[in-house]
């Protein structure tokens, strides 16, 4: 009987430790918004930001990019050859990366290369005290640390999804012309009767746009928001990861079912 | 790091990414081809669509010269009213025919489109008078097997 009651105890906290959260979390964002004036104002602080979250990442953004372009490749052909319509493998590598696979590959990338240092970064600012030294001081940490951050990552992302794509497509080239021989001229031909710049590919940046804004709040909220300890810091970084990769995937299944369904 | 430096590896970040983005939209993508520019709306009856979707292409002597914008279905004739947005540079003639076509056995579905003799040239809200619907195969079946049956039983008589 005690148990019991220890158990659903537990739950409630757990239930209101979570929505208490998700409140705290909104009106950080509101916040934040409120204090990004001086983001733009003062350009080079998120210039900054655009540096180590942007071109930082962009390596392992081009080289994945590649990659999964070459295995969409190979393995497209693989399956579309049965069908005798290997031709059509412009269709398949363009579509599955501008419509899903370059917003979301590229999304959990950037959580997991750029969100990641984000938070450690603030979390560890505000365990060394830092970011109250900055209030006594009079500068709003959230306009001064938070706020170019955030922006630099809504920013650097739909670049980074876009570059992820094209390289995609150059990799299923690469496999797919150059190595199994598909005949180059059906190859974009094809691809280009099928995707469409409105439908297929603002659709996937509009994506990439959510994704980002997404995992560039998670991650300056759980930095700012983390129990100043070696531990903490170590769980927030855990939850930035987690809570990223999870929110683009549902995410991505949201957008995707309001912006394609029923729709060729 | 000195600021003129960062300055420069953020510009070239936001040049590859906005180049990584007309790539998409020229090369992968068909924006440049046939897709801005000025159109105009033709409708067409047809008894019968089959598979015809919304954005299929509209081709005239195989050459895409617009898309589908809309279908619908008209309650008082109980036929199928489809809206053609044809580009504005090419002009067909009033007694131009529609016909539903399929690429290939199994292909997608198109209107092709087969220019008539008249002087005067189709508008906006014009309607195509002469429609030809989609061939559906099962009917096709459904003939051929009755006419081979009646064929069948006709000695009979």
């Amino acid at each position: 009987m005690n148990g019991l009651l220890n158990f659903i105890r537990r739950l409630g906290a757990t239930a209101v430790e979570g929505v208490w959260r998700i409140g705290f979390a909104a009106r950080f964002f509101v916040l934040l918004l409120r204090h990004s004036g001086q983001s733009l104002t003062r350009i080079h602080l998120t210039v900054r930001e655009i540096y180590f979250s942007g071109v930082l990442s962009l390596l392992i953004i081009m080289v994945s990019g590649l990659f999964v372009g070459m295995v969409l490749g190979l393995q497209g052909y693989e399956t579309l050859q049965r069908y005798g319509s290997g031709d059509a493998l412009g269709v398949l590598v363009s579509l599955s990366l501008t419509r899903e696979l370059g917003p979301v590959v590229a999304g959990l990338l950037f959580a997991s290369r750029a969100g990641l240092a984000v938070t450690a970064e603030i979390g560890l600012m505000k365990t060394t005290e830092q970011l109250d030294a900055m209030d006594m001081m009079a500068v709003n940490p959230i306009a001064r640390v938070v706020a170019p951050r955030f922006w630099g990552g809504v920013i650097s992302m739909p670049l980074l999804a876009a570059l992820f794509s094209a390289m995609g497509v150059l990799g299923g080239w690469l496999i797919g012309v150059v190595f199994i021989g598909v005949d180059n001229g059906a190859f974009w031909s094809q691809m280009q009767a099928a995707v469409d710049f409105r439908f297929d590919i603002m659709n996937g940046v509009i994506k990439s746009f959510v994704f980002g804004a997404t995992v560039a709040l998670i991650a300056v909220f759980e930095g700012y928001d983390c129990t100043p300890t070696a531990e903490g810091l170590s769980r927030a970084i855990t939850r930035t990861v987690v809570t990223s990769a999870l929110a683009i995937l549902a995410l991505d299944f949201v957008l995707t079912s309001l912006m394609f369904r029923g729709q060729s | 790091m000195r600021r003129t430096t960062l300055d420069l590896w953020v510009g070239f970040f936001v040049i590859i990414g906005m180049a990584a983005l007309i790539f998409l939209a020229f090369k992968v993508g068909n924006l440049g081809a046939s897709n801005g520019g000025e159109t105009y709306v033709v409708n067409g009856q047809f008894d019968n669509i089959g598979g015809l979707k919304v954005r299929a292409p509209v081709k005239s002597a195989g050459v895409v010269v617009g898309r589908v914008k809309e279908i619908r279905f008209d309650p008082k004739t109980y036929r199928a009213v489809v809206s053609l947005s044809l580009d504005a540079s090419y002009q067909f003639p009033r007694d131009t025919i529609a016909t539903i076509l399929t690429s290939g056995l199994l292909g997608e579905q198109y209107v092709g489109l087969e220019p008539g003799g008249d002087e005067a040239m189709l508008q906006t809200g014009d309607a195509l008078q002469i429609t030809q619907s989609a061939v559906v195969l099962e009917k096709l079946i459904g003939q051929f097997m009755f006419d081979k049956a009646a064929e069948g039983s006709a000695p009979a008589n």
